[in-house]
């Protein structure tokens, strides 16, 4: 019988969460030393738009399939091990049907490595344009700031959109008896809070916990030393370093709520938001700390929506500049190189090389910041000049930055001098970094309930074992 | 006047999301936090100027317990766009660390 306290048992739910994200390296001891502890559940997130819209874009994970299946096997060795489902979110970057899969093949292909029989739900949630579609039409997708309303075009403009899932598809899979569930895009914080909220502990713990856990290691004093363990109870949570050697005090885990989050009082959620803003934080030990007072709001049930497509292709090249008379006048070399290679291209390749954008960056003057130094500013000893050619089809980009290549490598500083020759570090100069990706969407799409846009499947490991030695006998 | 390098422990920014960019000021201090986070040059419309973002859409945020002062604000344009310099977000800080506070 479970010891309880209001529907929650008196130890707490036990999320173990093995890395910040699947993929980047899970420690095999901690997890195993987490192992016997008593817990409820192993979660974590292998997504993020953090590094940008290719991933979306073309469903490809950001993690090498090495990297992703060193980190799934611990995981669904630890699985077997503890009998206690494991929660991976946002699989294979971006979340989208195709990064799933892919994780899924991965999945399969350990367990029958191992002989692993387990159990595995499947959730997908990218849409269509035609479902999104009508739900435009229906009114049902509002932005966020700081974006514009929706439109057919936008939709029509992305390669992959997904809808964020929350909670409850994980839980309706662990409900119905998946050892694994392997979900697409979902909100970090929901996939750790799924296995605490279906047991009953308090709805603003168990988010809080989740956002707090969702980076593993990020919340404690040595985010290198692996992932984190998350108790949470009806009124409050608890968080600890798996490794003995790291901390989570006070403050490390009341700052990661500042952590890539643009509010870290309000979290915003699907069907709710986390009022985090008179929430304690307090030791319970030297690497322990125990919060209380996350408010849970319920709100409108909606998903964010996350949509990349890419419509222009890119060319790149680079040249390293050491003359010093270039040097002292880089922002004026630079307009005047660029109104040449504009003017060259109109010139010589006429109305056939349609749209397209000619981008020079300086590394080690402004390149990142994209304005001009102070006029008191030394010129630096070199500079690495960037070319960017963007234009409809990579042969247009590539023509573009092979008919300006003699003006990279020898415009001159001024017009009576010598050419110049500057230094390029490669043969060819020209290199096609394939299509430009962008984020189209930041919407949120009202749904009448969560698993309205979720479809859930199944592989049953457990029944196929069963079926091949009753086929056997 | 001090600069704000000279009177944080740690000023860092970061994508919160393709949309968004947050600026995280960890003074180190309650004093220095107490003294320094209200001065003019820390405040929206500064920010909002210096990164050519409306005031408007500026967040803002003071935490005492942490001695953080947090401000989020709206990419010109979607992370990894058609001239992305800086993909993460992770150098925007630069910019803020000559800030001269007056108080």
């Amino acid at each position: 019988m479970i010891d309880q306290v209001g529907g929650v048992p008196r130890q707490g739910i036990k999320i173990l969460v093995p890395v910040g994200a699947l993929g980047a390296g899970i420690k095999a001891a901690y997890v195993n030393d987490g192992l016997q502890s008593g817990i409820h559940a192993i979660a974590m997130d292998a997504g993020s738009t953090d590094s940008g819209p290719y991933y979306l874009g073309t469903g490809r994970p950001k993690y090498s399939r090495d990297a992703i299946k060193r980190d799934l096997r611990i995981a669904m060795l630890a699985q077997a091990t503890a009998q206690v489902p494991l929660l991976i979110g946002s699989c294979g970057t971006s979340g989208c049907d195709a990064a799933v899969d892919d994780t899924v093949a991965i999945a399969l292909e350990i367990a029958a490595e191992d002989g692993l029989t387990p159990k595995i739900a499947v959730l997908h949630s990218e849409q269509s344009y035609d479902s999104l579609y009508a739900k435009l039409n229906t009114a049902q997708i509002s932005e966020l700031a700081p974006s514009d309303s929706l439109t057919p075009e936008i939709l029509q403009s992305c390669a992959h959109i997904v809808a964020m899932m929350g909670p409850e598809p994980y839980i309706e899979a662990v409900r119905a008896g998946a050892d694994i569930v392997l979900g697409g895009r979902t909100t970090d914080s929901a996939v750790l809070a799924a296995v605490p909220l279906m047991y009953g502990a308090g709805a603003g713990p168990a988010w809080h916990a989740g956002k707090t856990a969702e980076c593993g290691g990020q919340c404690t004093t040595n985010p290198t030393e692996g992932g984190v363990m998350v108790t949470v109870f009806g009124e409050h949570f608890e968080i600890e370093p798996l490794s003995k050697d790291n901390s989570c005090t006070p403050r490390t885990v009341y700052a990661h709520l500042l952590y890539e989050n643009s509010d870290p009082l309000r979290l915003v959620e699907p069907g709710a938001i986390i009022d985090v803003s008179a929430a304690t934080y307090e030791a319970i030990s030297d690497r322990s700390v125990r919060v209380f007072g996350s408010q849970f709001i319920p709100q409108p049930y909606t998903m964010k929506l996350e949509g990349a497509g890419g419509s222009s292709f890119q060319t790149i090249m680079l040249v390293g500049i050491a003359d010093p008379h270039v040097l002292a006048d880089i922002d004026g070399f630079i307009t005047r190189l660029h109104a040449a290679m504009v003017d060259l291209i109109s010139r010589t390749m006429g109305d056939a090389v349609g749209d397209f954008d000619i981008s020079l960056r300086a590394y080690g003057w402004n390149a990142v910041s994209g304005t001009g130094p102070a006029a008191t500013i030394p010129p630096p000893p070199e500079i690495g000049l960037l070319f960017v050619a963007t234009a409809a089809t990579q042969e247009i980009a590539t023509r573009i930055a092979k008919t300006c290549n003699p003006y990279f490598f020898h415009f001159p500083h001024a017009m009576n001098v010598e050419l110049p020759s500057y230094a390029f570090p490669f043969s060819p100069a020209e290199i096609e970094r394939g299509r430009l990706y962008e984020f189209k969407l930041n919407h949120v799409v009202e749904v009448s309930h969560p698993m309205e846009l979720v479809r859930t499947s199944w592989i049953d490991l457990r029944t196929d074992a069963k079926e091949a030695v009753n086929a056997q006998t | 006047m001090p600069k704000l390098s000279e009177v944080s422990q740690t000023v860092r920014s970061k994508n919160a999301g393709p949309f968004w960019i947050t600026i995280d000021i960890f003074f180190g201090s309650h004093a220095s936090w107490l003294r320094y986070s209200n001065c003019v040059a820390l405040s929206k419309a500064a920010i909002g100027e210096l990164f050519d973002v409306d005031p408007a859409q500026v967040k803002r945020f003071s935490l005492e317990p942490l001695h953080v002062l947090k401000f989020s604000y709206p990419r010109a344009v979607p992370q990894g766009g058609l001239n992305e310099r800086d993909m993460h977000g992770g150098q925007q800080y630069a910019r803020l660390l000559n800030l001269e506070l007056g108080v």
